[in-house]
C-alpha cells in the first residue's frame, strides 16, 4: 500500500517512529505471568511454578469444594399491593420530556423500565432537534442518580449546614428574612430561562417585591451577539439559524456542531446538507476559520488558522472583499489571505444560500459578522429573525454590575437557581465572599456546588426528570418536561418555593380531593404548588385538558415557524471596525473553548462524560493546553512531526506523562500538560473550562461529598482566564507560556489500537466523485478481484478455504456514512446507557483498559500544520467469518444465523485470545471488577486508592446502579465483551413482529447509537429484506461509496462504511497525495495543493 | 370395549362441536368468576336466561356491562346484588358465542371423580454399574498381576534377570494411575454430586424448591377446582418478560366476594391440615381489607394505599441466573407453550414446587424438539413473521425438511438467551 495517501492517529504514526513500530507489533504490552521463569524448563523443574501450580491447585480446589456447598439465597418477590393499570412489569414505558440543562433544551422520549427512567432517546416530533440528542442530554440520566445530589433542604450554622425538616419552615425562615431585608433589593440570579410559565411566575414574584430584579447569567455568554443583534437589528434576542438552506457555511471560529448555542439542532441540519444524493450530488461547502482545533473545525471541507485576536480582522478583511465600506486588513499567512479571497468569492456566488456564524463574544465582531450576512442575503433566508431563539439571555454587563452592587452592600438578598458563578465566574473567589456576607442567600442548585456552599439558605430543586415544566427554545417551539419518576429526595421545584414566598393568593389553586377514603385505581393528585399552576396554566392556554394531554402525549407543542428578515441598522460598523483595528495582539494568546463532553462544567461530575474521549485530543478525565506542534517545538524543543526527529515523537507519546506549560494571563497562571495537535495556530494555546471542580474546603472527603468523586481532581479551572472589556466577557486573551520542567500524566486513548498502515479509510473531493463516482473504491475493489481465485466472481463465497454458512431469515447489518458523521460522540454515550458499559477511571484508561464499545477514531491526514481530519466510528463489524471466533478455545464467541458476532460472558475464561487476533481492537477485557459484580465480595477492595480512581466506587453506589438496564447483563471481572449490535433491542423487536406476525415490523428496530446520532449517520437493519433501508443504502443508493474496513483479509465485516466525499477543489483522493505532509512539514509556506512538487522528494515509505 | 368407547366419543364430539365450542369460549373468558353450576365471584350461569328480561339481554351485559349497569334496571339490580363487583367487558364476543357459553352452562353436568394416574417411578441403574465397574476393575488387576508373575516366570526360564518385581503397592504406574482415578472420582464427585443434590454441576439449581409461602395459596383450589385461567393473575405472561405475580388488588377483585373456604380439605405436604379460611383473613390483612365493613381502610396519610396495608413478600421460587434472558410472552404468546411445560401441572399442586431443573440443557432440548408455527404459503396458515425464511419454504416445498424447529431458526444460539 505503498501509493496510499496516509492517515495517522499520532505522530509517531506519522514519522513511523522505533517506538511505534515496536509497539505496534507487540500489541498487548502486559507484564508477563508470574510463571515466566519457565522459559525452556519442563514444568516440574522449574523452581517457583511447581509451588505456584500447587498453590493454584489448593486455592482452585477449595473455591469449587466451597461454591459446591453454597447454599442457594431465599429471594423474595414482592408485587404491587395497588398495581396502576398502565404498568406491566418487565415491560419499558416511554414518556417525552424534554432534557434542560441551563439554557439548552433538547426535546426527548425517555425510556422507563419498572419505574426508574433508564435511557433518553430523541423525540422525533420536535420540529427542531427532529429526534437528535447530544453526549450531554445523552448522559444527563447519570445525572438524575448523581451521590452528591443534595437530599433535603440545608440551612448554613457556622461552617456546617443542618438539615431542615419541613418545607413549612423552611418557608416560615426565609419569609422572615425576606422581611428583614428592610427595602435593600432582592435579587434572583438563574441561567437563561425560557420555560413561559416560570417566567410568568418569576414576573409574579418580582412584582411582589418593588426593587428587586432577574438577572440571568449564563456560564459561557453570548452577550455579544444578543448586544450586537440589538444594535443591528433593534432586537437583543438570537436569530434561528438555517444551516439546512445553506450551500456555503462559513464559521469563523464557531463550533456550531459541538457547543455553539445549540448545536444538537443545527448537527441535524448540517447534516442534510452533507448527504450525498444518489444523482447528481450536491453538498454544502464548510469553510473554517479558527485558532484552535475545534470538532466542527475538524468538520471543514476548507479550513484556515488565525491567531485568536485576529478574529474581527478575518471579518473585516472577508466584509471588505463582499464590497463592504470597510478597510481590509491583510495578514501575514498567505494561505489565510487566500482563503479569505476565495470565501468571499463563494460566498458572492451564493447570495442567499449562505450563512456565516461567529463564536466571538466580541460585540464589534458580530456586528461586523451581521453586515457579512446582510450582504451575501441570509437575513431571511438562513438566518430567520421571525422566530427568535430563547437559549441564551445573560447580558454580561448586568452580572459584572451584580457583582460590584454585592460588593458595595446595595443588595440584600441573591436567590441563585441553576448557575454556578462562584465557579465560572472569572473573579468567581469576590463573588463568593460578598456573597456568604450578605444577609440573605439561597441556592436552589440540586449539588452542594461552589455557590451552594456560600449560602444560607440551600433548598435542592428537583433534577429534569422528575419535574413538570415546560421550554420555549425558539419562539411559538414548545416542548414539555414532564416527570418520569417521583423525586428521589426531598427536593422541592424552584417555581414552588418563588410562588409560596410570593403568596399571591389568586394564583395558587386550592389543592383538590380531600376525602380520605381509598378509592382502588384512583390516581393520586400532585400537592406540589407548582404543579398544580403549571397544569393550570397549561390546560387554560390549550382550552382543553384534551389538548393537554395530547401535548403531554407528543412533547411538543407544533407549530409552524415562520421564516423572515430583521430591518437591518448598519450604522455601528464603522465605529465596530475601527475597534477592531485596535484589538491587542500578543505573541501567544489563549483561547478558551468548552468540550462536548464537560461543557461548563456543570455536569462534571458525570463519569460517563469525563470518561468520553474528546473527539480531537481522545483525552478523558482532563484539561490541558491545546498547542501546535511548531509552538511545541519552541517551548520544549520537541519536534514531534518531523520524521528525521523521531525519537522527539517518542519522546512526547510513549508515556502518559506530558510536559507541563505555564500560562499566564493577568498575574493568574495556570500550569497545564501540554497536548500536541496539528492544525492549530502556531501562537495560540486553546484550553477548555468546565474542569477543576472544587469546594471551599481542601479535604478529599468533603469534596467527595460536595464536588464527587468523578469531578474532583479532574483538570483545573480555567475560568479566571476570562476577561471583560467593559461590555462582555472576552474568551481569548493575550498570555505568556513558559516551560516547566515538571510533567503531568494524561489519559489518551488514541493510540490503543493500530491501523499499521492498512487503509482503513477511503475519500474524494465531489468534483471527481461527480466525474466517476467508482474511481473512490478502485483500490478495494482491485484488492477484491486479487483474492479471488481465478474463473470465479464472487468474493464472499470462492476468496475463502472456510464454508460459507447462510442466513436464513434475518441478517443484520450496518452501515455508517462518514461524510456525515461529525465526531460529536452521542452514539459513545448512548452505547454506555443502554449496555451498561463500565467506567474504569483515570489510571484504567492510561493502561488502554478502557471498556467503550464504541469507539470514534480519529485519524489526521495531509499537511501537519493544516492537517484534514476525519473520524471513524468503530464497534465489533460481526464479522461473517471472524477471526476472534477461530481462537476461542472454549467457544464463548461464536456466529449467529443473524450474523451477530455473539459474546456469551459466562462461557467466557479470558483468555484474550480473541482481542488478540481482531483485526479492528474492539474487543474489551474485564482487567477488574469495576461493577462488583463478582459474587466474591471483597474483590474490589484492593483496587480502591491504589489501582482506579475513587469513581469506580461511586458508580457502584446503589442509587448509581439504579441506571442500569435490566436486560443487559453487568459484566464481571476476567470476561471479555464487545459492542452486541445491541442484542436485546433486536429480540425485543422480533418478539413484536412476531407476536404481530408481520415481518416488516423488523424495519423499526433501532440500536442505541443510530438512534442517539444527530446526523442520521448510521443506519441499521436486515440485508436480507430489500425493502430496509439498510439493503438499499448498501446495494442502491450509496453502493458507489460502500466499503468495508480491511475487507482484504476477508473476514466478511457486517459493518459497511461510506467513503467520505470533501467539498473542496484541493486533492483529497486516497493516492495522489503521497507522501506530502511529511515533506511540507519542512517547508514553512505551504500552498494549498503541494503534493505534486513535493512528490519527488518524499522517501519510499513502508 | 375401549374401541367402542372412542367411537361413542368421536360421534360425541361431532355432533356437539357447539357444546365444544361453548365449553372453550367458557373457559377462556368467564371459569375466572362464574361456575356453571354454582355462584362463585358472579353468579351461577345455569339457567340465567331464564332470570333475564329477555334472551337477547345477556349479549348487551356481556359485551358492555359497565353501562348496562348504569342505564338497565335489571343490570343495576345485579350489580348491586354481587355487592357492585364489576363485570369485564367482553365486546369481541359475538352473540352465537355468548349463547354457545350459556347452552355449554345449561347442558353442563357436573364431572365424576377422575383417577389419580399412576407413574412409576424412573429406575436407577447406577448402582448396578458402579458393582459392575468395580468387578471389571478387579479382573483387570488380577489379569495383569498373572500377567506379570507369567513373564517372571518365563524370564526365569530363559535366564532373563529382572530383578524382584515392585510389590504392586509401590510400583510408579500403579500409583500414578491410582491418583489419577482418585482425582477423576474426586472431580466427578465434586462437579455432579454424589448424593443425587449438591455439587458443581448443580450449582444454583434447585429443582424440587418447594418453600414455605407467606399466605398457604393453592393453585390445586384455584386454577384446579375452580378453574381460573392461569392468565388472569399472571398476565405479564403473554405481555411481558416477567410472568409477575398478582399484585394485591387482583386477589381482591374475587376475594371481596369470596371470604371462606368451603372446599375439599387442603392439607400440606406433610399432611397438616390448612385452614383456608384464615389464609383470607390473612390475604385482608396485607389489602387493608375491612370484611366487617367490606370496605378498605382510609387512606390518612395520602400515600395511595389504605392504612395498615402491605405487599406480600412472596418467596420465588424459579430463579434463573442474572446472565439469562428469559421471556415468557415468547413462550406463551409466540411459541405457544403451556404454563404447564415448565411449571408441571401445577394446577394439582397445593404448594408450589419447582417442577423442572431450570438447566441449559433442558431448556436446550425443548429448543431441539418443539417446532415453531411455521407459516405454510399455500394455506398462509402459520405465523406470517416465518415467511421471511426463504431458505426453509424452498426446503419445505422440495421435501428436504418437513418442519421448522426452534433450534432451525437459531434457537440453541447463545445470543438467544445470554445478553
Amino acid at each position: 500500500m505503498s501509493n496510499n495517501k496516509q492517515y495517522w492517529q499520532n505522530f509517531g504514526d506519522l514519522t513511523q517512529s522505533d517506538r511505534f513500530k515496536q509497539a505496534s507489533e507487540k500489541e498487548f504490552q502486559e507484564e508477563l505471568l508470574p510463571l515466566e521463569e519457565l522459559d525452556g524448563k519442563g514444568l516440574l523443574d522449574a523452581k517457583t511454578p511447581r509451588r505456584d501450580f500447587l498453590k493454584y491447585l489448593g486455592f482452585t480446589t477449595a473455591a469449587a469444594a466451597v461454591a459446591a456447598g453454597c447454599e442457594m439465597p431465599v429471594r423474595k418477590a414482592v408485587p404491587y399491593l395497588q398495581k396502576p393499570d398502565t404498568v406491566v412489569p418487565g415491560v419499558a414505558d416511554y414518556y417525552a420530556s424534554t432534557y434542560v440543562n441551563a439554557g439548552d433544551a433538547i426535546s426527548v422520549v425517555v425510556k422507563q423500565r419498572d419505574g426508574r427512567p433508564i435511557k433518553i432517546e430523541g423525540n422525533d416530533l420536535s420540529p427542531l432537534t427532529k429526534g437528535a440528542t447530544s453526549a450531554q442530554c445523552q448522559a444527563s440520566v447519570l445525572d438524575l442518580y448523581d451521590p452528591t445530589r443534595l437530599r433535603h433542604p440545608l440551612q448554613k450554622s457556622g461552617t456546617d449546614y443542618k438539615e431542615i425538616t419541613n418545607f413549612e419552615s423552611l418557608d416560615k425562615l426565609v419569609g422572615k428574612a425576606i422581611t428583614g431585608l428592610a427595602g435593600k433589593a432582592l435579587v434572583l440570579l438563574t441561567s437563561t430561562i425560557h420555560s413561559p410559565s416560570t417566567l410568568q411566575i418569576i414576573s409574579e414574584f418580582l412584582a411582589k417585591y418593588p426593587g428587586s430584579k432577574h438577572v440571568q447569567y449564563d456560564a459561557v455568554s453570548y452577550s455579544g451577539m444578543l448586544q450586537a443583534n440589538e444594535a443591528t437589528y433593534g432586537k437583543r434576542a438570537l436569530p434561528q439559524y438555517r444551516f439546512n438552506e445553506a450551500k456555503t457555511i462559513v464559521s469563523l471560529g464557531a463550533d456550531f456542531l459541538g457547543t455553539w448555542l445549540t448545536p444538537t439542532e443545527f448537527s441535524k441540519q448540517y447534516a442534510e446538507t452533507k448527504k450525498v444524493a444518489t444523482k447528481n450530488p450536491e453538498l454544502s461547502r464548510h469553510i473554517h476559520f479558527e485558532s484552535m482545533m475545534s470538532m466542527t473545525g475538524s468538520n471543514a471541507d476548507d479550513r484556515y488558522t488565525h491567531k485568536p485576536s485576529e478574529t474581527g480582522a478575518v471579518a473585516l478583511a472577508i466584509l471588505a472583499k463582499l464590497g463592504g465600506a470597510v478597510n481590509a486588513p491583510t495578514f501575514k499567512d498567505v494561505r489565510l489571505n487566500k482563503g479569505i479571497e476565495e470565501t468571499a468569492i463563494l460566498l458572492a456566488a451564493t447570495k442567499g444560500k449562505a450563512l456565516v456564524v461567529c463564536g466571538s463574544n466580541d460585540v464589534n465582531v458580530q456586528i461586523v459578522v451581521n453586515a457579512i450576512n446582510e450582504a451575501i442575503g441570509a437575513n431571511g433566508t438562513t438566518i430567520n429573525w421571525a422566530a427568535t431563539s430563547n437559549v441564551r439571555k445573560g447580558i454580561d454587563a448586568d452580572m459584572v454590575k451584580l457583582s460590584a452592587d454585592m460588593a458595595s452592600g446595595t443588595i440584600g438578598g441573591v436567590l441563585v437557581y441553576d448557575c454556578n458563578p462562584v465557579y465560572t465566574l472569572a473573579d468567581g473567589a469576590s463573588f463568593a465572599k460578598s456573597l456568604a456576607k450578605l444577609p440573605l442567600s439561597v441556592s436552589f442548585n440540586t449539588t452542594m456546588d461552589e455557590t451552594a456552599e456560600q449560602c444560607k439558605f440551600i433548598i435542592p430543586s428537583h433534577h429534569w426528570l422528575e419535574s413538570w415544566g415546560d421550554t420555549e427554545a425558539v419562539s411559538g417551539n414548545i416542548s414539555i418536561i414532564q416527570p418520569l419518576i417521583n423525586p428521589l429526595f426531598k427536593t422541592r421545584a424552584f417555581q414552588t418555593s418563588l410562588i409560596k414566598w410570593s403568596t399571591v393568593a389568586t394564583i395558587v389553586p386550592p389543592v383538590k380531593d380531600t376525602t380520605k377514603a381509598f378509592v382502588p385505581g384512583n390516581v393520586l393528585e400532585s400537592t406540589d404548588v407548582y404543579d398544580n399552576y403549571y397544569k393550570t396554566y397549561w390546560v387554560g392556554k390549550l382550552g382543553s385538558a384534551n389538548a393537554w394531554n395530547k401535548v403531554l402525549q407528543d412533547g411538543v407543542i407544533k407549530a409552524t415557524t415562520p421564516v423572515g428578515g430583521g430591518a437591518y441598522n448598519g450604522n455601528k460598523l464603522t465605529e465596530a471596525a475601527t475597534k477592531i483595528a485596535a484589538t491587542k495582539q500578543g505573541e501567544y494568546e489563549v483561547v478558551l473553548y468548552q468540550k462536548i463532553g464537560i461543557g461548563t462544567g456543570a455536569q462534571a461530575n458525570n463519569p460517563w462524560l469525563q470518561e468520553l474521549p474528546d473527539p480531537i485530543t481522545k483525552v478523558t478525565w482532563d484539561n490541558y493546553a491545546m498547542v501546535s506542534p511548531a509552538l511545541a517545538k519552541a517551548m520544549f524543543g520537541l519536534d514531534v512531526a518531523n520524521k528525521d526527529t523521531k525519537r522527539d515523537a517518542d519522546k512526547y507519546e510513549v508515556n502518559p506523562e506530558k510536559p507541563v506549560l505555564k500560562i499566564t494571563v493577568n498575574g493568574k497562571n495556570l500550569e497545564l500538560p501540554t497536548l500536541i495537535i496539528p492544525g492549530l495556530n502556531n501562537n495560540t494555546v486553546a484550553i477548555a473550562v468546565g474542569y477543576g471542580r472544587k469546594a471551599a474546603s481542601d479535604d478529599n472527603e468533603v469534596n467527595y461529598e460536595r464536588i464527587g468523586r468523578a469531578a474532583y481532581k479532574a483538570g483545573q479551572n480555567a475560568y479566571p482566564f476570562v476577561g471583560f472589556d467593559g461590555s462582555t466577557f472576552l474568551y481569548n486573551t493575550v498570555a505568556t507560556v513558559t516551560k516547566t520542567s515538571e510533567t503531568y500524566a494524561v489519559a489518551q486513548t488514541q493510540v490503543h489500537g493500530f491501523t499499521e498502515g492498512r487503509p482503513v479509510i477511503y475519500e474524494t473531493n465531489l468534483e471527481s466523485y461527480r466525474k466517476n463516482p467508482l474511481e473512490v473504491l478502485a483500490e478495494p475493489r482491485h484488492e477484491r478481484e486479487l483474492i479471488t481465485p481465478n474463473g470465479k466472481e464472487d468474493f464472499v463465497k470462492d476468496a475463502t478455504i472456510y464454508p460459507n454458512y447462510e442466513k436464513p431469515g434475518i441478517k443484520w447489518g450496518m452501515s455508517i456514512d462518514l461524510n456525515t458523521c461529525t465526531g460529536c460522540s452521542a452514539c459513545v454515550v448512548a452505547c454506555n446507557a443502554e449496555n451498561n458499559v463500565s467506567v474504569v477511571g483515570k489510571i484504567q484508561v492510561q493502561r488502554a483498559h478502557e471498556m467503550h464499545w464504541l469507539r470514534i477514531d480519529r485519524y489526521f491526514t495531509g499537511d501537519v500544520e493544516n492537517p484534514d481530519v476525519i473520524f471513524q466510528p468503530m464497534m465489533c463489524q460481526h464479522c461473517d467469518n471472524a477471526p476472534c471466533e477461530n481462537v476461542c478455545p472454549v467457544a464463548a464467541t461464536n456466529h449467529s444465523s443473524e450474523g451477530l458476532n455473539q459474546m456469551t460472558y459466562n462461557r467466557c475464561i479470558g483468555t484474550r485470545y480473541c482481542a488478540n487476533n481482531c483485526p479492528y481492537k474492539v474487543r474489551r477485557f474485564n482487567w477488574l471488577d469495576y461493577n462488583g459484580a463478582d459474587s466474591f465480595d471483597n474483590n474490589q477492595k484492593p483496587l480502591i486508592g491504589t489501582d482506579t480512581n475513587e469513581v469506580i466506587t461511586q458508580m457502584n453506589d446503589d442509587l448509581t446502579r439504579m441506571v442500569l438496564n435490566p436486560d443487559v447483563t453487568v459484566r464481571a471481572r476476567g470476561v471479555i465483551e464487545k459492542c452486541s449490535f445491541c442484542v436485546q433491542r433486536l429480540q425485543e423487536n422480533k418478539l413484536e413482529a412476531k407476536k404481530q406476525q408481520d415481518p416488516s415490523l423488523v424495519r423499526n428496530v433501532k440500536v442505541a447509537c443510530a438512534q442517539a446520532c444527530p446526523s442520521n449517520s448510521i443506519t441499521f437493519g436486515n440485508v436480507n429484506d430489500k425493502e430496509s433501508e439498510i439493503y438499499k443504502v448498501r446495494n442502491v443508493e450509496q453502493a458507489n461509496r460502500t466499503f468495508y474496513v480491511m475487507e482484504q483479509l476477508h473476514v466478511l465485516p457486517n459493518v459497511s462504511y461510506l467513503a467520505k466525499i470533501r467539498n473542496t477543489d484541493r486533492e483529497v483522493n486516497n493516492g495522489n497525495e503521497r507522501e506530502h505532509h511529511v515533506a511540507a512539514a519542512h517547508g514553512a509556506e505551504h500552498k494549498i495543493d503541494a503534493g505534486a512538487e513535493h512528490k519527488a522528494e518524499a522517501p519510499a515509505h513502508h | 370395549m375401549r374401541f367402542v368407547a372412542s367411537l361413542i366419543l368421536i360421534g360425541f364430539i361431532s355432533n356437539n362441536s357447539v357444546f365444544a365450542q361453548g365449553e372453550a369460549l367458557f373457559k377462556a373468558n368467564c371459569a375466572n368468576c362464574h361456575k356453571p353450576d354454582a355462584d362463585f365471584t358472579g353468579p351461577a350461569l345455569k339457567g340465567v336466561r331464564e332470570k333475564e328480561p329477555s334472551k337477547e339481554w345477556a349479549y348487551k351485559w356481556v359485551k358492555n356491562s359497565p353501562v348496562v349497569r348504569e342505564t338497565d334496571p335489571y343490570g343495576k339490580a345485579l350489580f348491586a346484588k354481587w355487592n357492585k363487583t364489576p363485570m369485564t367487558a367482553f365486546s369481541n364476543l359475538k352473540d352465537e358465542e355468548i349463547k354457545s357459553i350459556l347452552d355449554y352452562a345449561d347442558a353442563y353436568q357436573p364431572p365424576a371423580a377422575a383417577k389419580g394416574g399412576n407413574n412409576e417411578p424412573a429406575q436407577d441403574n447406577s448402582f448396578l454399574f458402579g458393582i459392575l465397574t468395580l468387578i471389571l476393575a478387579i479382573v483387570a488387576f488380577i489379569l495383569l498381576q498373572v500377567n506379570s508373575n507369567l513373564r517372571k516366570l518365563s524370564d526365569d526360564k530363559d535366564g532373563i534377570f529382572r530383578g524382584e518385581p515392585v510389590p504392586f503397592y509401590r510400583n510408579k504406574t500403579y500409583l500414578m494411575a491410582g491418583v489419577l482415578l482418585l482425582a477423576a472420582v474426586g472431580m466427578y464427585l465434586t462437579m455432579s454430586g454424589w448424593n443425587g443434590k449438591g455439587g458443581g454441576m448443580n450449582l444454583g439449581r434447585q429443582q424440587n424448591y418447594q418453600p414455605e409461602q407467606p399466605i398457604f395459596y393453592s393453585h390445586k383450589v384455584h386454577a384446579g377446582t375452580n378453574q381460573i385461567s392461569c392468565l388472569y393473575c399472571h398476565g405479564g405472561a403473554q405481555d411481558s418478560k416477567q410472568a409477575s405475580i398478582p399484585s394485591v388488588n387482583v386477589c381482591m377483585n374475587c376475594h371481596m366476594a369470596v371470604k371462606e373456604y368451603k372446599g375439599e380439605a387442603i392439607t400440606r405436604e406433610d399432611g397438616t391440615a390448612v385452614n383456608g379460611t384464615a389464609e383470607i383473613q390473612k390475604l385482608y390483612a396485607y389489602a387493608g381489607w375491612n370484611p366487617a365493613t367490606k370496605s378498605y381502610n382510609p387512606d390518612n396519610n395520602k400515600d395511595g394505599i389504605p392504612d395498615g396495608a402491605s405487599p406480600i413478600q412472596w418467596i420465588k421460587i424459579h430463579n434463573l441466573p442474572d446472565h439469562v434472558y428469559f421471556n415468557h410472552s415468547q413462550h406463551i404468546k409466540v411459541g405457544k407453550q403451556q404454563c404447564q411445560t415448565c411449571h408441571g401441572n401445577i394446577q394439582e399442586m397445593a404448594e408450589v414446587k419447582q417442577f423442572a431443573d431450570l438447566s441449559m440443557g433442558w431448556c436446550v432440548n425443548c429448543h431441539r424438539e418443539s417446532k415453531v408455527d411455521f407459516y405454510n404459503r399455500a394455506d398462509s396458515t402459520g405465523n406470517k413473521f416465518y415467511s421471511i425464511y426463504e431458505k426453509f419454504h424452498t426446503d419445505i416445498k422440495n421435501h428436504k425438511m418437513d418442519s421448522v424447529t426452534v433450534e432451525n431458526i437459531g434457537g440453541t444460539e447463545c445470543q438467544k438467551c445470554h445478553y
